[in-house]
């Protein structure tokens, strides 16, 4: 029995240009910014920013450890707060727990945080899963 | 700008898609998964984001692609996918704002196998002023 309030262990992923070009290929996802510095540059960010959706994909993975599988995932949100950003060269870490919301009925609701560098990147972060 | 008269309508997407081994197997690769048996909660923005682009693009729709920023983003999964399930997209815009310029655009997309529904998806999408 897992109880409310409960906050699960963190994980740290890693993320650099090679996973967000992977990315880019897995997800069919090609925008530039994601990959070429010149042009993130040249549209106002500070640098080569990751996907969201690779940071939810990740955080994701993190909810289906703790479910048992993604089979036991039901439903998963979160609003883009901040980027990611990735600087080349270099593994960002985007670091991930999370709070037991709710427990019934055999379904667990988390509260899900992100942060990288510190920075808060997940808004309204939540899962529900069966377990 | 979006054609406000879209609103509220809902537009099918052009294909089916069938979901092979091969791709999911590059997803989970990416993500550090090991089961790939089934499709991870997020996979099917692989499918959904694309066939968006191409309905939310269309003239007599008139969303700017280029200057689109994912705002948020919502799964309900009612029965999780895996390969060879053939799946079909259907997009509604439930909401359209202008808020200081941008153009705020909530879209839902329904993903069926064999006519049943088996994920729901919300996506909010700004469009930069």
């Amino acid at each position: 029995m897992i109880e409310v309030g409960t906050v699960l262990d963190e994980k740290v992923f890693h993320l650099d240009r090679a996973l967000l070009k992977a990315y880019a290929d897995a997800s069919g996802d090609q925008n530039p910014i994601h990959q070429n510095e010149e042009f993130a540059l040249s549209v106002g960010l500070p640098n080569v920013i990751a996907h969201g959706m690779l940071t939810m994909a990740l955080v994701g993975k993190y909810v289906s450890d703790f479910a048992g599988g993604s089979a036991n995932v039901l439903e998963y949100s979160a609003r883009f707060i901040k980027p990611v950003i990735v600087p080349a060269g270099e593994k960002v870490d985007l670091t991930v727990t999370a709070t037991v919301a709710e427990a019934a009925d055999g379904k667990i609701s988390l509260t899900l945080s992100a942060t990288s560098a510190g920075v808060k990147v997940l808004g309204m972060a939540k899962a529900v899963v069966i377990k | 700008m979006l054609n406000p008269d879209s609103v509220g309508s809902t537009f099918a997407g052009t294909d089916s898609v069938t979901l092979s081994q091969s791709e999911i197997d590059a997803f989970c690769a990416v993500i550090g998964e090991s089961n790939t048996t089934i499709a991870p909660p997020t996979f099917t923005i692989r499918i959904t984001l694309t066939q968006f682009e191409e309905i939310l693009t269309r003239p007599e729709i008139g969303l700017d692609w280029s200057r689109l920023v994912h705002g948020d983003q919502k799964f309900e999964i009612f029965s999780p996918v895996k390969a060879g399930d053939n799946l079909t997209c259907a997009a509604t815009i439930e909401s359209y704002r202008v808020a200081a310029g941008n153009e705020i655009v909530s879209v839902r997309s329904d993903l069926k196998r064999e006519g049943e529904l088996v994920i729901s998806a919300w996506s909010t999408l700004v469009v930069r002023a």
